[in-house]
């Protein structure tokens, strides 16, 4: 089995491992990093919980080996909210809009929305439900998602269309 | 108490949960997320085929990888004696083992476990472990099971049949039905469906000296903490059962099963902490799966459409090892409860076979709706009448209660119909009807489905478990407000909407109100998340143990300020005597002298601020619902597009309207994924055909439009006033939404018996072709060729046969709550049979008929409820063999050896 050295910032903290060639991202995420907030929920790319944000891309930490991080920076729904515990943009409009339930598959969808929401171009309405159609939640029947989305994407009153 | 409840300052209020702040953040604290020192982990081996024999198991190579440090199989851990148990607690009557014993009997089933320093290296071992299995043919489908009689899945038992209640055919109602001026049948039947919560099962096991910790995904921590005391026989051991963060169950884990229950045995054994979480693989195909069912109605219309009589005849495909060999009578029960059904009788049977077993999933009896509702619209069709009009001939009124249903259910406060008023204003019929025009003018097809239904909710009679929940309430001497409730959340909120309730009923602000219901070494017994129970159980107890609260306030404050109780009241925190201000005194106050300075408080009072209160809410609570939608098939490419969804439900008092709606939108998009999606499929040699989330497709948020709701809210009897509203969206979605599929499709004359109405099936009810399912599924006529005939009555034996019946027998009944072990004592005299029949329920005489060896007798009881068992036995040889005759509970079987 083959080992590889890595060096990964993390939520902007230097994390160096030696990992084997087959050790999954999520998994080193998880279980050797300790940041337990990206849930692994299918294990082969459709649900879209583990999502994280891999140098300014939603990227899906089941799909992503461990070994492939390397000299990558990583934001994990841990890092998003501000240091006072200010909630992200995307984490307070699904708490307005009761866009969770249990909570497991919630983790994906804020990175998902935060990493289209910090393109330089703002994200549209359409753009952001397309990319929901990537991730699976159980228990709401997306209401309150959509709804999330909505308010993100809503025009300042003024600002031309 | 302070508020009147309805219009609460926090019941009735959508307040964000107290929950998100954590799971939007990553803080949540989900079973894989527990890691303890010197924790191992666990992975299965498991069976490649659906049904044989074990003839080895080589370890060896398995067990010399390095980082492997067990492997254990069946026989390793029958040094525990363990009893798997049903939901209600019992034993069943078939052998169910953590583990395969001798033999597989699905694909999936767990044969051994690898114990090893990660779940990696213990999935490198678990591939190295080399069985030999002597493949048989198995059993996959109903029609297989009853096919398969002389070969049953079970060994020991006489055939597939796990259980069965009801009669083949009721002369009195197949007379009605022959004489019926419109006779409406038809066969459906329902896919198999995986519960498919995002958190797969999990389960992290650590004895530590007489301590036995385990962390678990599950519905309610206190029951699965009761049933591995069961299970493990009381063991000496103080059994701690935690589960803070659970993702989604949907039924899935009301019960912990066979692969928790083994790491938590060989926990026991190895005494290191062991961890298991389920990956999607083991949930799709070896998880316990819902919903495989076929329904046929035969329903008796006079000429104006009203209801004079129906048959049904039901299976359900039981799996191997069901959480509950199940008959499924609640389909029984509410197939016709919201209508004016005058006579109503049925077969209900559960069926072994060579698949993973039976659990619970949202609405477990949905099925009675769905084919119901799907049922009128084609009796509407056939007699001619607007199918919103036949069902207002026919659904309870308001006026028409309080009444009694076919099966003996008392309804007093259901909705339906006056929820369908409320929704036909919403929904424009006449305007979509000239649309629906419009379109198929143009080639395009537009449907419109409407439903009503009533959903039964925290029900308290019948199944042991479900019967109370428990509040334990303090007010803190900081006079913070801590609650330890027997309710559980797997994203039902319950952390918020039981502080509403409490705040709202203490006076003290939402945020003063901190919720536990994790731990089951706080707090005491209660099913959780369960029938739809928590907000009227629950709620109930936690209003009751709040009131408590407020009255022992109410008496300390008069006292120590000398005042009137009457003018004491509780708000925001301070407690208030009214006109004057000067003497209000915050909480914090009153319980720092009710903990501390107990020589203040009124003569013979008990120091503290602490309430308990166990709550048995009203039999049953029904919430009613009539829901509408509008879609368009595309006939080109047979998809279906969902344009409008308006749902009028009457859950009563609403603690937390955005909940309320959270759960109502849940349960529909289940509903879309049953009728359009998902399917659990096996092929003939009981192989799993959708193992990833690519071949089980769940619905994205594409799939599911917006929801519209109208809230009607009619008190409840139960307190608080609140009705559950947890199953209703999965139970009514799916008709609606196949209606409205079957309405735009008329044109081509589809009936839509068969779901999931995926595109391909789709174009085929539009080309009018079969689908390839209906040929395999054995609708009735098929059954009728196929079956062997039934078994002839039990013939006049030849003589008296007084040595042949006297005597001790010992009696099994096979009841919906699990075998019932009987004495029974006979003596016959002449054709006079006298006799006793002794339970753990009691002893009871009795006096009947006997005929030969054929022996009938009546009995009446009181407990549960109050119904005559009527007894019908053969006696043959050592054995016996019958039925009893339950009241509304139908029939259950009777077996017995000679004492």
């Amino acid at each position: 089995m083959s080992e590889h050295h890595i060096a990964v910032t993390i939520n902007g903290r230097l994390h160096q491992a030696t990992v084997e060639g087959r050790q999954v991202l999520g998994d080193f995420l998880r279980v050797t990093a300790g940041l337990t907030g990206l849930h692994l929920g299918c294990e082969h790319g459709v649900c879209g919980a583990c999502t994280i944000i891999v140098d300014g891309k939603a990227v899906r930490a089941c799909l992503m080996l461990a070994a492939q991080a390397d000299g990558t920076s990583i934001t994990t729904v841990e890092g998003l909210a501000a240091p006072d515990g200010t909630l992200h943009p995307v984490q307070q409009a699904l708490r307005d809009a009761h866009g969770l339930q249990c909570g497991f598959c919630t983790p994906g969808i804020v990175m998902t929305l935060a990493a289209l929401m910090q393109a330089p171009a703002p994200a549209t309405e359409e753009t952001l439900l397309a990319a929901m159609s990537g991730h699976i939640c159980r228990c709401t029947g997306y209401q309150g998602i959509r709804r999330a989305i909505r308010a993100l994407t809503a025009r300042p009153p003024g600002e031309p269309a | 108490m302070n508020a009147p409840i309805g219009a609460g300052r926090f019941i009735g209020q959508r307040l964000p949960r107290t929950e998100d702040a954590r799971l939007l953040t990553g803080r949540g604290l989900f079973t894989d997320d527990v890691v303890l020192a010197g924790m191992l982990h666990v992975a299965f081996v498991r069976s490649p085929i659906a049904r044989g024999r074990i003839v080895s198991i080589d370890a060896i190579a398995a067990g010399g990888l390095p980082g492997v440090h067990a492997i254990l199989t069946a026989s390793d851990l029958a040094v525990l004696r363990i009893d798997m148990l049903n939901f209600f607690l019992a034993v069943p009557d078939i052998a169910i083992g953590p583990l395969a014993s001798g033999r597989v009997a699905y694909v999936g089933d767990p044969v051994a476990m690898v114990i090893a320093a990660d779940r990696y290296l213990a999935e490198d071992a678990a591939g190295l472990v080399a069985v030999e299995y002597a493949e048989e043919i198995p059993t996959v489908t109903i029609s297989d099971a009853k096919r398969t009689g002389a070969d049953p899945v079970h060994a020991g038992t006489e055939s597939n049949e796990a259980a069965a209640m009801g009669d083949p055919e009721d002369d009195a109602i197949e007379a009605v039905l022959a004489a019926a001026p419109h006779l409406v049948s038809a066969s459906f039947t329902h896919q198999r469906i995986s519960q498919s919560p995002m958190e797969a099962r999990g389960v992290v096991a650590a004895r530590r000296g007489g301590e036995l910790t385990v962390y678990i995904s599950c519905q309610s921590p206190q029951l699965v903490a009761r049933y591995l005391a069961q299970a493990f026989g009381l063991p000496p051991a103080n059994i701690r059962v935690i589960a803070k963060d659970v993702g989604g169950s949907f039924g899935l884990k009301s019960i912990p099963w066979r692969e928790e229950v083994a790491v938590i045995a060989a926990g026991m054994l190895l005494g290191c902490p062991l961890k298991w979480t389920e990956d999607r693989l083991e949930n799709l195909t070896a998880s316990n799966h819902a919903r495989e069912q076929e329904l046929t109605l035969r329903v008796g219309f006079d000429a104006e459409g009203r209801m004079l009589a129906c048959h049904a005849d039901y299976g359900i495909n039981n799996g191997a090892y069901p959480h509950g060999a199940d008959a499924n009578i609640a389909v029984m029960m509410f197939l016709w409860a919201a209508y004016k059904m005058p006579q109503f009788s049925f077969l209900a049977r559960g069926w072994y076979t060579n698949t993973p077993g039976l659990g619970a999933y949202r609405g477990p009896w949905a099925i009675e709706t769905q084919v119901r509702e799907v049922l009128l619209d084609m009796a509407a069709r056939q007699i001619g009448i607007d199918p919103i009009e036949l069902r207002r001939r026919n659904l309870i009124t308001k006026a028409d209660q309080p009444c009694t249903t076919p099966l003996g259910i008392v309804l007093e406060d259901i909705t339906p119909a006056e929820c369908l008023d409320k929704l036909l204003e919403a929904v424009d019929v006449a305007a979509f009807r000239a649309e629906q025009a419009a379109a198929r003018a143009q080639g395009r097809h537009l449907g419109l489905g409407v439903a009503a239904y009533i959903e039964p909710t925290a029900g308290s009679t019948g199944i042991a478990v479900l019967a109370t929940d428990v509040a334990q309430i303090r007010i803190e001497p900081t006079g913070r407000v801590t609650a330890i409730l027997s309710t559980h959340s797997q994203g039902h909120g319950t952390q918020t909407t039981m502080a509403q309730v409490i705040a709202e009923t203490l006076g003290v602000g939402f945020d003063a109100v901190s919720v536990f219901e994790d731990d089951s070494s706080r707090g005491g017994f209660g099913a959780g998340a369960s029938g739809s129970r928590q907000a009227v159980a629950g709620g109930g107890a936690a209003i009751r143990a709040s009131a408590i609260l407020v009255d022992k306030v109410t008496r300390i404050a008069a006292h120590l300020l000398n005042a009137n109780p009457a003018y004491v009241r509780i708000e925001d925190g301070m407690v208030h005597v009214a006109g004057v201000a000067e003497m209000t005194r915050s909480l914090r106050e009153i319980a720092e002298i009710a903990y501390g300075e107990p020589d203040r408080l009124p003569p013979g009072m008990e120091p503290g601020l602490e309430a308990q209160y166990r709550y048995r809410p009203p039999p049953i609570t029904f919430t009613s619902a009539a829901h509408a939608c509008i879609v368009e098939v595309d006939t080109e490419t047979g998809f279906v597009s969902i344009k409008r969804w308006v749902c009028a439900e009457d859950c009563g008092v609403m603690i937390n309207p955005a909940v309320v709606e959270g759960q109502i939108a849940g349960g529909l998009a289940q509903a879309i994924g049953a009728v359009l999606l998902e399917d659990m499929a096996y092929d003939a040699n009981g192989n799993p055909t959708t193992a990833t989330y690519k071949d089980y497709l769940l619905p994205a948020i594409s799939d599911v439009p917006d929801f519209e709701y109208i809230h009607a809210s009619t008190r409840s009897k139960a307190e608080g006033g609140f009705r559950g509203v947890g199953e209703g969206g999965a139970i009514i979605g799916p008709p609606t939404l196949i209606n409205a599929i079957a309405d735009a499709l008329s044109p081509f004359g589809a009936r839509c018996l068969d779901t999931p109405l995926t595109p391909s099936r789709i174009l085929d009810l539009i080309a009018g072709r079969t689908s390839a399912k209906r040929h395999e599924a054995a609708g009735p006529a098929a059954e009728k060729a196929t079956m062997p005939p039934p078994p002839a009555p039990p013939a006049a034996p030849p003589s008296p046969a007084k040595a042949a019946v006297d005597g001790l027998w010992k009696m099994v009944l096979a009841t919906p709550m699990g075998p019932q072990e009987m004495t029974g004592r006979f003596e016959t005299d002449g054709e006079t049979l006298r006799g006793r029949l002794d339970s753990a329920q009691g002893a009871q005489d009795f006096q009947g008929k006997v005929s030969g060896t054929h022996l009938k007798w009546e009995m009446k009881v009181t407990k549960p409820v109050s119904i005559t068992l009527k007894y019908d036995i053969q006696i043959d040889g050592d054995k016996l063999t019958g039925k009893v005759k339950m009241g509304f509970f139908g029939t259950a079987k009777v077996t017995g050896v000679r004492a």
